[in-house]
């Protein structure tokens, strides 16, 4: 009955215009970006961040939110149609999903991953609703031993499911840790590690480092080989899928709804990791494993479902811990606190109809979304034909304004190129951005629980082992850690992500 | 032999950072106790951490193949690392629609198909879509035009 009763408090705030309206905005610019390759959410929440001031709390989180899940619509778009990932969690949708799309049967394909996305999200609507409230009870039973466990148990799955190097991963991570410690101690007031600068007494700017580390970087990226894309000229016809397609779908997308639902919701998990994770499963369960790879429907609606239920699922820990699974959920808290809201367990009681109303518009947002990417996919594979090079000096336009306007802080915009070429450069030396963003983030607040908990333990480490919840995660972290260096599994993991490249 | 160029340039490149960190923390800041932490203590594990992995990934490059490095952007990188930098240098003094269009013309060339005529007509109508967004739309308080723009009767 509180289920009905939250839901209908969250419906009555999502179907206000303005709320609907927004909801709107969000999801179409999500497909957009989704559907562009080279432009994803992390880059564009940062960008939109500092815009949202200036509206209600509810709308702009709404907006927000569905960009990151509609991104994840759009780029199956981008995957079947042209065989490369709009966003990295359709990765695996190019193998079986193009091959759909050169055997004539593009329309299917993008009617599966539809099908299959919208379904997750509606599955995945309800787990955040069902699940929210009791975390939220023993959130706030957290002390900070429990925070700071908890902390550490997001970085470390974070990097165990990864792409490539673990070592590099776990660097990214200190790295990010303490980039973001750079400025005032809170508790003494000393400047740490600001070269002098009085810009950097508040510490660098977030947003100018997500900007930089994801939107620069990856611009630079694509610079390196300035090719044309091949758009399929084929026009999409016949949506609907057969009789036939409708039976081989379905058991996929039931599987990859869970599995994205439960790997969501682990702190460091996402749609990536979702969507790889689908794939292996259904190629493992099939009885005709050497269909895939040549076209077969599992093969696309199982990770369209996964990396949608995933995408919302990962708002499970941001909404009742206020503790970033990814750093598209890093952003997001950052909205929060632009609205003067502290992400946490407090939300869901003190400001119901935000805390619902961002879960029901994720629903309505996936109704929207079906209707955007299917009778209008002509319109987004025109999109496609938009070439690189008249698509980057627009992001860099936009990254301006945002950054900028966010303090109107000149050195943000010299931050943006520092970081735009670091981020570049660990690029180069085969590091990932996403640890780093991560550790950005949770620096500050790792730091500061670790020293409120020994302050209370008077000095005694022991206080991390001897409180059951913070042993369990710490055991978790671990257990993580071990199983990702057992030689066994480094060669399983090495497979499941090459074989996709 | 073995040698992985790439990641021994990675772990050299933490060690030198794990250091610097580390080096400052531990001569500049309070390092303080286990009870009672001072600014110093957390990074300075942070920076230890960092040295070691960097080591770790030194000796994981003698163990692996090389790897190919493949082409630099050098143009692209140049012009739009530019960008930003301009664009912060002159935000306040012009405001933001010569800004604006600065970062648009100097990113444009960061692309070798870029031609001269091209970039005009794309930074012009990237500079209206910006204006009409943000400043007209969403009323973001930043001036269209600077007190350096007075010489033209522009500025405020």
């Amino acid at each position: 009955m509180d289920l009905i009763h939250n839901l209908s408090i969250g419906m009555a705030t999502a179907l206000q215009p303005g709320n609907l309206f927004y909801c709107f905005i969000g999801t179409l610019l999500g497909t957009l970006i989704g559907v562009l390759p080279g432009l994803g959410p992390t880059a564009t929440i940062a960008m939109l961040l500092p815009i949202t001031y200036s509206l209600e709390p509810v709308s702009s989180l709404i907006m927000l939110a569905g960009i990151y899940y509609g991104a994840q619509y759009g780029g199956s778009t981008t995957a079947v149609l042209i065989n490369l990932p709009g966003e990295s969690s359709s990765a695996v949708t190019t193998i079986d999903g193009y091959q759909m799309a050169r055997q004539g049967r593009a329309g299917p394909a993008l009617a599966t991953a539809a099908i299959g996305s919208f379904v997750a999200g509606t599955f995945a609507t309800f787990v955040i609703a069902a699940a929210a409230p009791p975390l939220t009870v023993i959130a706030l039973k957290f002390g900070s031993p429990e925070y700071f466990s908890l902390m550490v148990l997001a970085l470390i799955t974070s990097v165990a499911l990864a792409h490539g190097s673990i070592l590099k991963a776990l660097a990214m991570i200190v790295i990010g840790l303490l980039l973001g410690l750079v400025g005032t101690d809170i508790y003494t007031g000393a400047p740490r590690m600001t070269m002098g600068y009085l810009e950097l007494a508040d510490g660098i700017n977030f947003v100018a480092v997500a900007v930089g580390v994801f939107g620069i970087a990856e611009i630079l990226r694509n610079l390196e080989t300035e090719r044309t894309r091949e758009v399929v000229t084929t026009v999409v016809t016949n949506l609907m899928p057969t009789r036939e397609d409708l039976k081989a779908m379905a058991a996929p997308i039931v599987r990859g709804t869970l599995l994205g639902s439960a790997l969501g919701i682990l702190p460091g998990g996402g749609a990536v990791l979702a969507s790889f994770a689908a794939y292996t499963l259904e190629k493992k369960v099939s009885s005709t494993p050497e269909r895939f790879g040549h076209g077969a429907i599992e093969g696309v609606a199982g990770p369209e479902s996964a990396n949608n239920a995933a995408a919302q699922t990962s708002f499970i820990p941001m909404l009742t811990l206020g503790i970033p699974a990814n750093p598209v959920m890093a952003l997001m808290i950052g909205a929060f606190i632009i609205q003067g809201i502290v992400p946490g367990p407090n939300v869901a009681a003190e400001r119901p109809e935000l805390f619902w109303g961002i879960i029901a518009s994720m629903w309505l947002g996936n109704l929207m979304l079906v209707v955007l990417n299917l009778p209008l996919v002509g319109l987004w594979v025109r999109v496609l034909r938009v070439p690189y090079y008249l698509m980057f000096p627009a992001i860099m336009a936009f990254s301006a304004i945002g950054v900028y306007s966010i303090n109107t802080n000149i050195f943000d915009m010299y931050s943006v190129a520092i970081f735009g070429g670091i981020g570049y450069l660990f690029y180069r030396l085969g590091c990932e951005p996403a640890p780093l963003l991560l550790g950005f983030v949770l620096g500050p607040m790792l730091e500061e629980h670790l020293r409120r908990a020994m302050i209370i333990s008077r000095g005694d480490p022991m206080i991390f082992l001897n409180r059951p919840i913070s042993l369990t995660l710490l055991l978790l972290s671990v257990a993580a850690l071990v199983v990702v260096f057992l030689p066994s599994v480094a060669k399983k993991r090495e497979q499941v992500f090459v074989e996709d490249d | 032999m073995k040698f992985n160029t790439k990641d021994a340039a990675a772990g050299a490149l933490f060690i030198l950072l794990g250091l610097a960190f580390g080096l400052h923390n531990y001569l500049a800041l309070d390092i303080g106790t286990n009870t009672k932490m001072g600014p110093g203590y957390f990074p300075l594990v942070l920076a230890c951490a960092l040295v070691i992995l960097g080591i770790a990934i030194l000796f994981h490059a003698i163990s692996t193949e090389d790897e190919p490095w493949g082409p630099v952007p050098w143009r692209g990188m140049f012009f739009i690392l530019l960008g930003p930098i301009v664009f912060g240098a002159t935000i306040q003094g012009l405001g933001l629609v010569p800004a604006l269009a600065i970062i648009c013309f100097i990113t444009s060339f960061a692309s070798y198909r870029m031609s001269l005529p091209l970039a005009i007509v794309l930074t012009a109508g990237l500079v209206f879509f910006c204006v009409a967004i943000f400043s007209w739309g969403l009323g973001t308080p930043i001036q269209l035009f600077g007190p350096w723009m007075n010489v033209v009767g522009l500025g405020n």
